[in-house]
């Protein structure tokens, strides 16, 4: 579905900053119906990644191919097919919603036409009431706006759903259900997910593969359950021992 | 503005009442002045506050009052036009500055600049050389003077929306640059045109008040507050009033017109909302 081939992404440095390489020479492949996490510290270059995916940004190395066809450093009039595609659901309830828009017409975004029938579809789809519609975002709770950016991102009937950290910013006590809700959705609509997150636990959750991310490069990539149980990267390692679990919760609570 | 509380805003209050004074008399001056304005009758000239010339009349005879009220007529009229054409040229200038490839924003901005570095006042002396002094060239002058002031604000204010989530994700939807100028990028922006015109205006009336002082702005026999002034200068020692009047009538729009762009601001910007 996605073949990334040695992708490199350098920012370059303004007013004598050094130059920043977010990205140095990632490869790997996404099949379809896979669902492919990517975790790592913030800096490690996952938000890059995520913008070079959708080709909001472009490489300046290496290539992104979508389905066969090349879609990076092309110009937006030859990415159509992949606006309908790839669809992504961005970290930042509040932000990724514009505030002056009703539900409505931030879902029906991606269709560029109203349609009440697909609108009604979709909201029942994320587990919002009909009359959501009509509001705006700020009279919505986080986690709510994060299904309207869902069915936003499901609007075109896209075959690729790019979370970029989508329950990072929500309270720990929605983030089950809105990754139960993005794992429903990933299997009824048989999607491709790329799912982006710092937490390990988080990814293993949704993902059956995962791609462990330092510093601009993948230090380890395979199954989930492999990584988790045994890392072969100190990186990935460290990952894991840094997770609050219970379990660790628990022994400190004893020992102390 | 997540919690929709009704904050107390004394200025913004203080300058719709100023404002809408002004509005309202220039309104009325179209059905109903004391006197005519513009009828110069020697038998009445120079007199002093009395029952029937209640601001009393100028050397010429004519009703002060009245021209107060056709004068604020002139006033809104200015500032309605320069400030539209400033926020007409302005906004998409801005807008389009912040949305295009880096050097072509920097060069609408550096030419902003040169704009906004050249005396209003000047321009307009200018234009009035050139093409005849009248209120249309004082309107016209003042509003290209203003039009840095929209292109910064709107310029500033897009770049913020441009580096939104939302327009992200309106990207990875495929919508046009010029779709999400229209649709993300204008309705986030407008609070600060509105704040930004409602400045603006207060500084087209001092501007056309100072430019018919001058001579370069609204000709006779049309009312003016600025032309007022200037006709009551030979006499300021002897009738201060035919100064006083006009000068009061110019700060209350001015004072107005800040006041409610001031209010309009805090209203408006969720960042200074909780200053006071």
């Amino acid at each position: 579905m996605i073949e990334v081939r040695d992708l490199r992404r350098t920012y370059r440095g303004r007013l004598g900053r050094p130059a920043v390489d977010a990205l140095r020479g990632v490869s790997f492949d996404v099949a379809a119906g896979q669902r492919f996490g990517i975790v790592g510290e913030s800096g490690s270059g996952k938000s890059t990644l995520v913008r070079l995916l959708a080709a909001l940004d472009t490489p300046t190395g290496g290539t992104i191919s979508f389905r066969g066809t090349r879609i990076d450093g092309v110009p937006e009039r030859r990415l159509k097919f992949l606006r309908d595609e790839l669809q992504i659901v961005f970290q930042d309830p509040m932000g990724s919603l514009d505030p002056r828009m009703r539900v409505r017409d931030i879902i029906c975004e991606p269709l560029k036409r109203r349609d009440d029938e697909r609108l009604a579809e979709l909201l029942d789809a994320v587990g919002l009431p009909l009359d959501a519609a009509s509001r705006y975002p700020h009279q919505f709770s986080g986690g709510q706006r994060q299904r309207i950016s869902i069915a936003r991102a499901l609007a075109p009937d896209p075959k690729v759903l790019i979370a970029d950290e989508p329950v990072s910013a929500l309270d720990v006590s929605v983030r089950a259900q809105i990754l139960n809700l993005l794992a429903d959705l990933v299997e009824r609509y048989e999607l491709t997910l790329v799912f982006v997150s710092h937490d390990l636990s988080v990814v293993r959750h949704v993902c059956d593969t995962v791609a462990v991310m330092r510093r601009g490069e993948i230090v380890e990539l395979g199954d989930v359950e492999q990584v988790y149980q045994q890392p072969l990267h100190e990186y990935t390692r460290e990952l894991i021992a840094a997770a609050p679990t219970l379990r660790a919760a628990l022994a400190r609570f004893q020992e102390g | 503005m997540t919690t929709a509380v009704k904050r107390r805003t004394p200025t913004l209050t203080a300058g719709a009442v100023l404002v809408g004074l002004v509005v309202l008399v220039a309104l009325v001056s179209f059905i109903w002045t004391p006197h005519d304005p513009t009828r110069v009758d020697a038998a009445v000239r120079l007199l002093g506050p009395t029952g029937d010339f209640l601001f009393g009349t100028d050397k010429f005879g004519r009703d002060l009052v009245s021209q107060i009220m056709v004068g604020a007529r002139t006033t809104l009229y200015v500032g309605v036009v320069a400030v539209g054409v400033a926020a007409l040229i302005g906004t998409p200038l801005g807008i389009l500055a912040a949305m295009s490839p880096r050097w072509l924003g920097e060069f609408i901005m550096r030419v902003n600049d040169l704009v906004l570095a050249f005396p209003a006042l000047l321009l307009a002396i200018m234009f009035g050389a050139v093409f005849g002094a009248s209120t249309w060239t004082a309107m016209v002058a003042i509003g290209i003077a203003t039009v840095p002031s929209f292109a910064r604000i709107a310029r500033s204010g897009t770049m913020q929306v441009m580096s939104t989530e939302y327009v992200l994700a309106a990207r990875a939807a495929g919508r046009s640059r010029l779709v999400i100028a229209r649709r993300h990028v204008l309705p986030n922006i407008a609070g600060l045109l509105i704040v930004q015109s409602s400045v603006s205006f207060a500084i087209a009336v001092l501007a056309e008040a100072a430019l018919s002082f001058l001579g370069f702005g609204t000709r006779p026999p049309t009312p003016s507050w600025g032309r007022m002034l200037q006709e009551s200068q030979e006499l300021l020692a002897v009738q201060p009033r035919l100064a006083i009047v006009p000068g009061i009538a110019i700060a209350v729009a001015v004072l107005g017109f800040n006041l409610l762009g001031d209010g309009l601001r805090d209203r408006l910007d969720p960042r200074l909302a909780g200053r006071r």
